[in-house]
This record gives structure tokens, C-alpha cells and sequence, in this order.
């Protein structure tokens, strides 16, 4: 036991990062007696975690490279705070060993190993070569000085097809290649020589035996520097694009041997490296049985509140802990109750190859409910942008046992309200609720399996109620609104014509809506589209801000909340959500001014403009090529025309919706 | 304020008669409503569609604010009239919100004769310039119009003259009018446009010329086309006759609430002042209490409880003059004194009735007259009593009265009691009718005992025998007659009242009503015509 004089006496933390991981500090910092110092960038500057700190400081533009991975400006943002220590969180520069030793050059505690550990578990193939010593098990490979074709092509043989070639200095999957035969080998060699060069700066790649359909197990540790603690598994084998979106602690393929197994190999590894800390060491496990360690993240893991909630610690406190001179509990102290559940909300659309999803958060309704925490980065107002991960929050939900943790999280899914960008909420559902799930049998390949080509639920009858709630919530907000008589019913008149109804599209799909109001409260509702054409009475029975109770003729009164997102409405209920566009009545002359063009379907840069003023394109013609949320995307012309401006250069930034390229009709008489 | 009680029986058998014969009635009224609504029928409707047209309601659907309301008026003027009248008298009209604004809206229904003027057209008109000038309301007219019905140009052609002056006159009285052309406008109606404060006209379909391409060449041999004649382009560019030039309807429509938006218009009566809850009892429950047999009298108490809000009312002098109930409520906000009638007027009810529509005036509340009158008292000792002089003063205060006034016939309406109870003329700002409404100098069961004495009398003097059969006849013929003339649908064809509405509607018409005539000053006199004591 260390004594009381060692321990430094921590006042003010600066946590260096952002969203739900800043917050989620910022919590138990301040619940531990700590001052908090949020940093922001430009694009931050409304966020959630700038107003929940003491103090906050601008730290540079949008784009991380000048702020949140700008070394120099978090130093300094602690300096002019007084901030006498620094969480990284987890990503941005959690792992970078030059920012920890900054930090500590700087005379400031870095809440997280030491640069040394950092580094060593950086370096992908010493880390491996690191823990075969040690005894742990590693994974037959080849992680040698000799980078040649020939030497690879041998190593293969030995360690056996299919095989993994990956970027020693990489991590989180990016550029990993599954060779499944030797005449495939030289080739993902040269491109992962490529991509490791451009995407980490170094052309050193490892070879690692592929175990088909694995699981992704991994270990919670917790290091003082003189002893490590584990803090049993975690399961992280949903992933989509490597990158996991449910996890659970414990794992269901775990049983008491293999659990003993795999804390004490995570334990041989954390004291190989004397750790300091908290840290996750990560294994593949075979169907067998068998495992391998694949690497340790030296920081706090997303995933780290399911083992908070079996386990009952709270991981941050005990990295304040650490970072004060304290000593880890004994490793008796650590017992585990009930499973736990974590589910990723993140800014995509699953049905789209998970592409990133921006815009306004317009509606954000947590839900509140038992043994369920809400990490969330967003709040009603926020704006998913371009520059940072898509994740919006975190789910988690514990029970006694697997099965009611997986019904506690599928109520908690469908009372959670979120809306404005897609996002993956009903494909987690579709985990959740899919046999395998329920069996347990997971593995890295489970989305590939059994939900390749998932699409969203389409229920034009959910559909066709939002609209509902979407048209007489916007009824009821009109007759409020009125200047005169607001007691008197919508649309009241002594001599009833059929009225025309507004034209709408809900999910992309045409309806026409028109209603007669019966009363103050019940209207009569006819939609047409969606291959049907229905009248149905619907009774408002309570209307409280966005919130909306409906009766309709089932006799079912149903709740739904609708939120303005500029001229167009968001519905939703406990089945999923839809966007309600109303044509204009009156369609106004003067917005049609571009005719056709490129307009930027998502904020994003300009890659390239392909395209002069004066220019006769075709149409499908590339016009400009857009890069946001990492993906490329051509706008192409819609029709034939001549270019007649183009608003915007090379390298520009664009909000989604801003005309890019303006098309006029060719000169006549040319075809 | 008393909360108004209620000893209605929904199970009594007067009321499931009442109901019954009511909302048979109302049927009747309905049937006439839809012959309104479907302009020049099918045929007509489908060829003005296929053109790609709106239908005249759907412009007027357009120009309202969208869950605002329309209060139409004289839905059913022209009804059975005969000489090819179709009901609504090819016009729809009303009072609408446009941009906020309380508005008058004209519309000409141009699936009917392709929306040409009858005599019946020109005093719905009339009537609708009235109603915008006693309230102060800016005007709409939504035009498309072939013009006078020629073969009937007799009827309207002088008489037809004043629709062009009240368009003047509001404009001088800074009452604005607008005026949105979506086809024919021409000879005379080109003054429509003309006279107009802003006017609107539709790229490709206005026309709007003295003389067409036919009369043109006939005049002068002058070969000219519709588009240079009178189209809406021309217009916008060239004469300037429109202010405007719109793509097509709707923008036209879209123009047109810009325009009104644009008015910076201000209520000058004031918007409600006082809650606007709903009566404490139900409304429906007015199909039962109204009678349908006008010789049988009802309660008016309980048709208050259901008009006013939270069925709140002070009546004033409740135990002298019972006859004639009046007291202090408000509607949807808005503070009004009602005079009901609870009975024939004697002479004291008269005079109650003077006192308080000059109260109303001393503190500028409108009036809201709920008529059910089969006359004043009459008899030996109500003319010594002086019947004629009290009765005068009260028509005296109606006639002198400068608050608005508000009428709603629910049941008998005959004699100088319709005078008394501020009938159609004295220029109540609006005037609606029950279903069951009976409306006529004396009812004809009277009128048939009074023949019947006068031929007997006659007989008696000439020494002749009276021929009973033929005096049964002429008794049948007059009731019949009398009876006939005396229908609420009779009535509203003729533009005797602003028309039949539901009296579960009543409430809201009433409220709807109120809120027009505020678009106005309201300010009462303290000046009357010399009182008779």
C-alpha cells in the first residue's frame, strides 16, 4: 500500500476530447471533487459537454488535425485553466504515446498509462512478440524485420491459409486483407504495403492466421503500476465495418474455465507491462474455444459501462485513482452480478453500407427507465457534422440475466426518440431481436450472416398514422396560432365542399391527405396513395408540445412525437419514425431560380470541380466530387445542359443543400 | 355570472318530435346545400376540370388560411325561383380569414352558365358589398364570369350598376378590394377589375376587354385576338389594368393573400376580451328544444345556455317584462347584449327592451337578438294600455341603435314583432335562420279566421247566404299560400336572411358574426328618435 504522502492531490482535470466520452468524465470528475475544463472546436462551440464543464477553452477549427489533436493548444488550454491533469478519453490522441509524455513533460498527470506502455502496444508486431514471451497465447504468424514478397510467401506457408496481412502500425481493422490462397498473397501484400504507408506512415505489415467466424472477447484491466486487476470479460463480436455496435458483458460463450483463462493471460499481459491504469485486452476466440491476443488498448473503451454495470465499479473513478497514486483494489474486491448491454447509437444508415448520416438532431428524447444509463454525446439542438464520429450516444441496458438485459434494451431502443440524421437504431433492433442473438451465437460475421441485406421495416400502415400525426398536430398548431377565434374548430365552415388535401411525401412515398374537422377534436381523415384510399376518424386526445395522442378507429390511442425539422416533420412512435414533406400549396416562383445543377446532398469538401462555365455537359455527367464522412460521391448533371456557374472551388466546404454547379438548357437547335 | 340551468328532457317526447322534425328539415336544407355546391353540375364541373382549372370553392379553399373558417352567406339565394336560377345564384360569398384578416370573399360559379350574372346574382352581390361596407372588410372577388345572363338582361342591367359603385366606395372608404381574375371579365365586368385596388390576373386564361375579338371586328373591322384584346400579360405590361401578373391559379390565389397579408390591417372593434369556453351544456341538445310547430312557444333561456360561453348570463330586469329576456353574455370572447324573446311583447317587455338596447349603446355592445315573436299584444286593454307607443320606442332604439346587431330567427317571426327584434330591415349586421324558422306578416291560420269573419261580415250585410264551400277553398288556397311564403327556405332565396344554419351551429355563427362586425369601430349613440312616454 502506497502511503497518504504519495498520493498527488488532483483539483482540476481538462478532459481532451468531446461528446458522450467528455461528458461521461465530466460526470464522475465532477462527482469525485474535481473541477472540470471542457475543450471545444469551432463546430463545438454549442455542444453539450462546452456548457456541462466549470470552465471551457476554444482550442482551433472544426477539422481535429487543428483542434482536438492539436497538442499545442491542449497544453495550453490547461495551462490557462489551471488544470492540473488530462483525460484523454478514448480516440483523438487516447493513444498517443508523444501526447502522454508532452503532458507529462508539461508537469501535468495524464490519466492513462505511460508513454512507454502506450508506445510498446502501439507497435502492433512487438506487442504480439511481447506477449509470446510471456506465455501468452498469440496467434500463429509472422511479424519479422524482413518485409519481402518471398519472405511473406514462406511465413504463409507455415502459418497456413487463409491469413490476415495487416499494417503493423495500424489498428481498428483499416487496411486489413484476408488472403484465403497463396497466388492472392503478393498482391494484398503491395496493397497493404500502399495503404499502411498513406494511412500510418509506415509500410510494415504483420501476418496472422484467420480464424473464421470468431468472436471478439475482451478483458478489462486495471493497473496501478505495481499490480493489475482484472475486471472480467467483455463480448464486442456485433460489428459492422470492424467497428463493434453491441457489446455485453459477460460473454455467453464464456464459461468459468475459459473466464479464468482469459483474465489471467490479460493479466500476465498488463503486468508485462507494469500497467498503469485502465486498459482492455483484446482476443480472438475460435469456435473451439481456443484464443489468441490481438492487441491492448491502453485507454478507456467505449464499451467500458457494461463491465461498470456487472461489476458495479465505476472505471473513471478508478483511473482517478490511479492517476492520484493510489493503489488498485485487491482483485477479491472485484465480483460481477447480472449481464449488461451496450448498444451504439450511432449517425448511419445501415441500409446504405452504413453510410454516415449528418444534420440537426431534432428531437432527442432519452429514455428513462430502470437499469438503463444513456450515454449520450447530443441533447435536442445538435448538429452530427462531418468532422467527427458518427456515434450519438450509448445505450446500456443490465438485468439479472442475458435474456431480460436484451428485453430491457429493446423497450429501452423503442422509447428512445431520435431524429434528423438516419440512424442505426431499428438495425439494432434487428440484433436484438433476431434467434441468434437470443442463442448467443455470435461472431465478428454475424451482420454478414444473418442480416446482410437489411432493410428498414416498411409498414405503409405505421406510415400512413405519422402522416396523420404529422397533419392534424400541424391542424391543431395552426388553429392555436390563429389571431382570431382559436375556439373555433379547423377549417369550420356552414357549407362543407370536399376539401383538396395537401400533398405529402413520408419515407420518400406519395400520399394526399385531406381532413374535415368534426369537432375541436376529431377530424376525419382520407389518405390516398400507397395503393390504397382510406377515411378514417381520428380523435386528438392530447397535445402537449411535440407530443401527440391520437385515437383512431381501432380504438387505439397512440402516441407520437412530431418535431419541425425546418418545413418538413418528423414523426415518431415505438415502431420506428418517418419524414413527412408537405408540398407547398403555393409553390413559390422565386426559390426555383437553379433549375438544375449539383446541389450538395450533405455537408461535405470539394474534392474536385469537373466541369468550366460555358461547358455543354450530358446528362450523368460528373459536375463536382464531394467528399463528406470520409466517402466520395460524384454529383452528376441531371440533365443535358451547358454549365452556366459554378458557385464553388476546389477544397471548399459546403453546407448540405448549397447549389454547387448551376445547369441552363442548351442553346436551341443544337440537337 | 349565473351559470344558466338547464330542465331540458332529452327523453320527453316533445323533444325526440323536435329533433325528429328538425333534423328532417335540416335534410331539406342539406339536400339544398349540395344543389349550391355542385355549381352547374357534373357535366359542367368535369369540363371546367379537364381544362385544368380550379372550381370556384377550390380558389376560395386556396385563398383561406389554411384550418381558418368560412362563414358562408346566402348559400341558398336563388333557390326554386324558377326562370333558371340555380341555387347560390351562380355567386358564392362569404366571410373568411385571408392572411389573418378577416375578409369578404365573391367568387362568381363559373361552371354555371360560365358564371354569367342573373337578378338573383345582383342582390347577392348587393347584399355581399353590404355586409363588407357595414363591417369594414376588405373585399376579394374572385373572378370568372361570362357577364350578364343576356336573355335576362332586363332584370339586372340598371340594378347591376351598383356592384361597380360599391367597389369605388369601399376603396374611398378605405375599405380595400382586391380582385384576382381567372378567366372572363368582360364588357361590363372588366369593370370589376378596373375599379378594383389591386388587381390580379392570370397569365393565359384572364380575358378582360370592353368588346371581344366578335364585337371588335363588327365595330370598327378590326381583326384582333384574345391575348391582345384583354389577356392578363397585356394587361401587366401594356395598360396597366392589372397590377400583377400571375403564373397561373394559384399563384394567382398566392398573390392575392400577399396582397392582404401586405394590408397591415387592424381589427378596430378588438378581438375577444373574455374567455371563450364552451356552454355548460350541450348544443345538440338545440334540435329538441327548438320547436318545430312555431305555435308551440320554448324556453329561450335554454337556447342562451347554449349560445353563450360557459352558458354564463346576467340577465338584466329578469322579473319585469318577462317576456322578453335580456341580459349581459359573451360569445367566443366577445361581450354582447341579448334580447330573446319568451313569449308575445306586452308593452312593459317593449320598453325593457328600449331601455336596454340603449344601454348597450351607453357602453358600445353589440346586440344579439334571438327572434321566436308571433307579434304584440293586442285587445281592448292593451290598446289603451298603449301597445302602439311602447312598441314604437323599442323600434325606435333598434332603428337608432349604432352597435352591431346580430339576428337569429329560431322559430316565429310575424308582425311588427320581426321589426321590434331587429329584422332584416334594420340592418343587422348579420341575420340567420333555424330550419323550423316561419316568417310572414300574421300566420296563415290567422290569416284564414280573419277571412273568414270578413266574408261572413259581408255576407251578413248583403243579406247573402255565405258559399261555405267556396270560402273553404279560399281559406285552404290563402293558408297554403301563407304557409308556403312563409318556409325558411322560401325565405333565404330571396335574401331575406344571410341563411339556414344548424342551430347546433348557432354558437359558432353567432361568434363567427360577431367577430366580422368588430373588424369595425363599434361605438354606440346616445342619440335616438323621439320617444312617445
Amino acid at each position: 500500500m502506497q502511503s497518504e504522502t504519495t498520493a498527488r492531490r488532483l483539483e482540476k482535470v481538462l478532459v481532451a476530447n468531446r461528446g458522450e466520452i467528455a461528458r461521461r468524465i465530466m460526470r464522475t470528475c465532477r462527482d469525485y471533487g474535481l473541477l472540470t475544463v471542457a475543450v471545444f472546436s469551432d463546430a463545438d462551440a454549442d455542444a453539450p459537454h462546452v456548457a456541462e464543464a466549470d470552465e471551457a477553452v476554444r482550442i482551433g477549427p472544426a477539422p481535429a488535425a487543428g483542434s482536438y489533436l492539436d497538442v499545442g493548444a491542449l497544453l495550453a488550454a490547461a495551462e490557462a485553466t489551471g488544470a492540473d491533469a488530462i483525460h484523454p478519453g478514448y480516440g483523438f490522441l487516447a493513444e498517443n504515446a508523444d501526447f502522454a509524455a508532452a503532458v507529462e513533460a508539461a508537469g501535468l498527470v495524464f490519466v492513462g498509462p505511460t508513454p512507454e506502455t502506450i508506445r510498446a502496444m502501439g507497435d502492433k508486431a512487438a506487442a504480439r512478440a511481447l506477449m509470446a514471451s510471456r506465455g501468452v497465447p498469440v496467434a500463429p504468424g509472422y511479424a519479422g524485420e524482413d518485409q519481402s514478397v518471398e519472405r511473406f510467401a514462406t511465413e504463409a506457408e507455415a502459418i497456413g491459409y487463409p491469413l490476415l496481412v495487416k499494417a503493423a502500425a495500424g489498428g481498428g481493422g483499416k487496411g486489413m486483407r484476408i488472403v484465403r490462397a497463396a497466388e492472392a498473397l503478393p498482391g494484398a501484400i503491395e496493397e497493404a504495403q500502399r495503404l499502411a504507408q498513406s494511412g500510418f506512415g509506415d509500410p510494415t505489415l504483420i501476418l496472422e492466421t484467420y480464424i473464421e467466424r470468431p468472436r471478439h472477447i475482451e478483458v478489462q484491466i486495471v493497473g496501478d503500476g505495481a499490480r493489475v486487476i482484472h475486471c472480467f470479460e467483455r463480448e464486442c463480436s456485433v460489428q459492422r465495418r470492424f467497428q463493434k455496435i453491441i457489446e455485453e458483458a459477460p460473454s455467453p460463450a464464456v464459461d468459468e474455465a475459459l473466464r479464468a483463462e482469459l483474465c489471467a493471460a490479460a493479466l500476465t499481459a498488463g503486468e508485462a507491462l507494469g500497467y498503469r491504469g485502465a486498459g482492455t485486452v483484446e482476443f480472438i476466440v475460435a469456435p473451439d474455444g481456443g484464443f489468441f491476443f490481438l492487441e491492448v488498448n491502453t485507454r478507456l473503451q467505449v464499451e467500458h459501462p457494461v463491465t461498470e454495470r456487472i461489476t458495479g465499479l465505476d472505471l473513471v473513478a478508478m483511473q482517478l485513482d490511479v492517476a492520484s497514486g493510489r493503489p488498485v483494489p485487491p482483485q477479491e474486491a472485484i465480483t460481477r452480478a447480472g449481464h449488461a448491454i451496450e448498444c451504439r447509437i450511432y449517425a448511419e444508415d445501415p441500409a446504405d453500407g452504413f453510410l454516415p448520416s449528418t444534420g440537426a438532431i431534432v428531437d432527442w428524447q432519452a429514455p428513462e427507465m430502470a437499469d438503463v444509463r444513456v450515454d449520450a454525446g447530443v441533447e435536442r439542438g445538435s448538429v452530427v457534422g462531418i468532422h467527427y464520429d458518427p456515434m450519438l450516444a450509448k445505450v446500456i441496458a443490465g438485468g439479472a440475466d442475458r435474456d431480460r438485459a436484451t428485453r430491457r434494451m429493446i423497450g429501452a431502443l423503442r422509447r428512445l426518440g431520435v431524429q434528423g440524421p438516419t440512424t442505426n437504431r431499428d438495425f439494432l433492433l434487428a440484433v436484438l431481436r433476431h434467434p441468434a442473438w437470443a442463442a448467443g451465437e455470435l461472431s465478428t460475421h454475424f451482420i454478414v450472416d444473418h442480416l446482410p441485406d437489411w432493410a428498414p421495416p416498411d409498414d405503409p400502415l405505421a406510415r400512413r398514422r405519422r402522416l396523420i400525426a404529422a397533419a392534424l398536430s400541424d391542424a391543431a398548431g395552426r388553429v392555436a396560432r390563429r389571431p382570431l377565434m382559436p375556439a373555433i374548430r379547423a377549417g369550420w365552415t356552414n357549407n362543407p365542399f370536399p376539401p383538396l388535401g395537401d400533398a405529402w411525401a413520408v419515407d420518400g412515398r406519395s400520399l394526399r391527405l385531406a381532413y374535415h374537422a368534426v369537432d375541436q377534436r376529431r377530424f376525419a381523415v382520407t389518405i390516398e396513395g400507397d395503393g390504397h384510399t382510406e377515411t378514417e376518424e381520428v380523435a386528438i386526445e392530447a397535445l402537449d408540445g411535440p407530443r401527440v395522442a391520437l385515437r383512431f378507429a381501432d380504438g387505439v390511442v397512440r402516441r407520437f412525437t412530431v418535431v419541425a425539422d425546418g418545413a418538413r416533420r418528423r414523426v415518431r412512435d415505438l415502431d420506428g419514425a418517418s419524414l413527412c414533406i408537405e408540398a407547398p400549396r403555393f409553390p413559390d416562383a422565386e426559390a426555383d431560380a437553379a433549375e438544375g445543377g449539383a446541389v450538395a446532398p450533405m455537408p461535405g469538401k470539394v474534392v474536385r470541380v469537373c466541369v468550366a462555365v460555358g461547358e455543354a455537359v450530358a446528362a450523368g455527367a460528373p459536375l463536382v466530387i464531394l467528399e463528406a464522412m470520409k466517402m466520395e460521391q460524384t454529383l452528376t448533371a441531371p440533365a443535358d445542359g451547358v454549365v452556366t456557374a459554378i458557385r464553388v472551388s476546389e477544397g471548399a466546404v459546403v453546407d448540405a443543400g448549397a447549389v454547387l454547379v448551376e445547369l441552363g438548357e442548351g442553346p436551341e437547335g443544337d440537337a | 355570472m349565473r351559470v344558466l340551468p338547464t330542465r331540458v328532457d332529452p327523453h320527453s317526447e316533445v323533444f325526440q318530435q323536435n329533433r325528429a322534425a328538425n333534423l328532417a328539415r335540416l335534410e331539406e336544407v342539406g339536400a339544398a346545400l349540395a344543389r349550391a355546391r355542385a355549381g352547374g353540375g357534373e357535366k359542367y364541373v368535369q369540363r371546367h376540370l379537364a381544362r385544368g382549372k380550379l372550381l370556384p370553392r377550390q380558389r376560395v379553399e386556396l385563398l383561406l388560411d389554411r384550418d381558418g373558417w368560412f362563414l358562408e352567406l346566402c348559400p341558398l339565394a336563388g333557390h326554386r325561383v324558377g326562370g333558371g336560377v340555380r341555387t347560390g345564384a351562380s355567386m358564392i360569398g362569404g366571410v373568411g380569414l385571408v392572411s389573418g384578416v378577416e375578409c369578404l370573399i365573391s367568387a362568381t360559379e363559373s361552371t354555371v352558365k360560365g358564371g354569367a350574372m342573373n337578378e338573383y346574382s345582383v342582390l347577392k352581390s348587393r347584399r355581399l358589398a353590404e355586409v363588407a361596407e357595414h363591417n369594414r372588410l376588405p373585399t376579394i372577388n374572385l373572378i370568372e364570369s361570362a357577364g350578364a345572363d343576356l336573355p335576362n338582361q332586363s332584370k339586372i342591367f340598371v340594378p347591376g350598376g351598383a356592384a361597380f359603385r360599391d367597389l369605388t366606395r369601399a376603396s374611398a372608404a378605405r375599405q380595400p378590394t382586391i380582385c384576382l381574375v381567372f378567366g372572363s371579365s368582360t364588357a361590363g365586368g372588366a369593370y370589376i377589375p378596373g375599379m378594383s385596388d389591386y388587381t390580379v390576373m392570370v397569365d393565359g386564361q384572364a380575358r378582360v376587354y370592353l368588346a371581344g375579338p366578335p364585337l371588335v371586328k363588327m365595330a370598327t373591322g378590326e381583326d384582333a385576338d384574345d391575348e391582345s384584346l384583354g389577356g392578363a400579360a397585356m394587361h401587366a405590361k401594356i395598360s396597366g389594368v392589372s397590377d400583377y401578373l400571375a403564373a397561373d391559379e394559384r399563384d394567382a390565389i398566392r398573390l392575392g393573400r400577399e396582397i392582404v397579408r401586405l394590408l397591415e390591417w387592424r381589427k378596430q372593434g378588438g378581438g375577444p376580451r373574455h374567455p371563450a369556453d364552451p356552454p355548460a351544456h350541450d348544443v345538440d341538445d338545440l334540435l329538441g328544444i327548438a320547436s318545430s310547430d312555431v305555435r308551440v312557444p320554448f324556453d329561450a333561456a335554454e337556447v342562451i345556455a347554449r349560445v353563450v360561453d360557459g352558458s354564463r348570463f346576467h340577465p338584466f330586469k329578469p322579473l319585469y317584462g318577462p317576456t322578453l329576456v335580456t341580459g349581459w353574455a359573451t360569445v367566443h370572447g366577445h361581450p354582447v347584449g341579448v334580447l330573446a324573446n319568451q313569449g308575445v311583447l306586452f308593452s312593459e317587455a317593449a320598453n325593457k327592451g328600449a331601455q336596454f338596447i340603449e344601454l348597450c349603446n351607453q357602453k358600445s355592445v353589440p346586440l344579439l337578438f334571438l327572434q321566436n315573436i308571433t307579434g304584440f299584444m293586442v285587445g281592448t286593454a292593451y290598446e289603451q294600455g298603449g301597445i302602439i307607443k311602447h312598441g314604437a320606442k323599442m323600434i325606435n332604439a333598434v332603428s337608432n341603435s349604432t352597435v352591431p346587431a346580430i339576428t337569429v330567427m329560431m322559430g316565429a317571426s310575424y308582425g311588427a314583432g320581426n321589426y321590434a327584434m331587429s329584422g332584416r330591415a334594420y340592418g343587422p349586421r348579420f341575420l340567420f335562420s333555424w330550419p323550423n324558422h316561419r316568417i310572414a306578416v300574421m300566420g296563415g291560420e290567422q290569416l284564414a279566421g280573419v277571412l273568414d269573419i270578413v266574408k261572413r261580415g259581408a255576407a251578413a250585410r248583403g243579406g247573402r247566404p255565405v258559399d261555405e264551400m267556396e270560402l273553404e277553398m279560399m281559406k285552404t288556397m290563402l293558408r297554403q299560400q301563407i304557409d308556403k311564403e312563409s318556409d325558411a327556405l322560401f325565405a333565404t332565396a330571396r335574401l331575406w336572411d344571410d341563411g339556414v344554419i344548424d342551430p347546433r351551429d348557432t354558437r359558432d355563427v353567432v361568434g363567427l358574426a360577431l367577430s366580422a362586425a368588430l373588424t369595425g369601430p363599434v361605438e354606440g349613440t346616445m342619440q335616438f328618435g323621439v320617444f312617445r312616454h
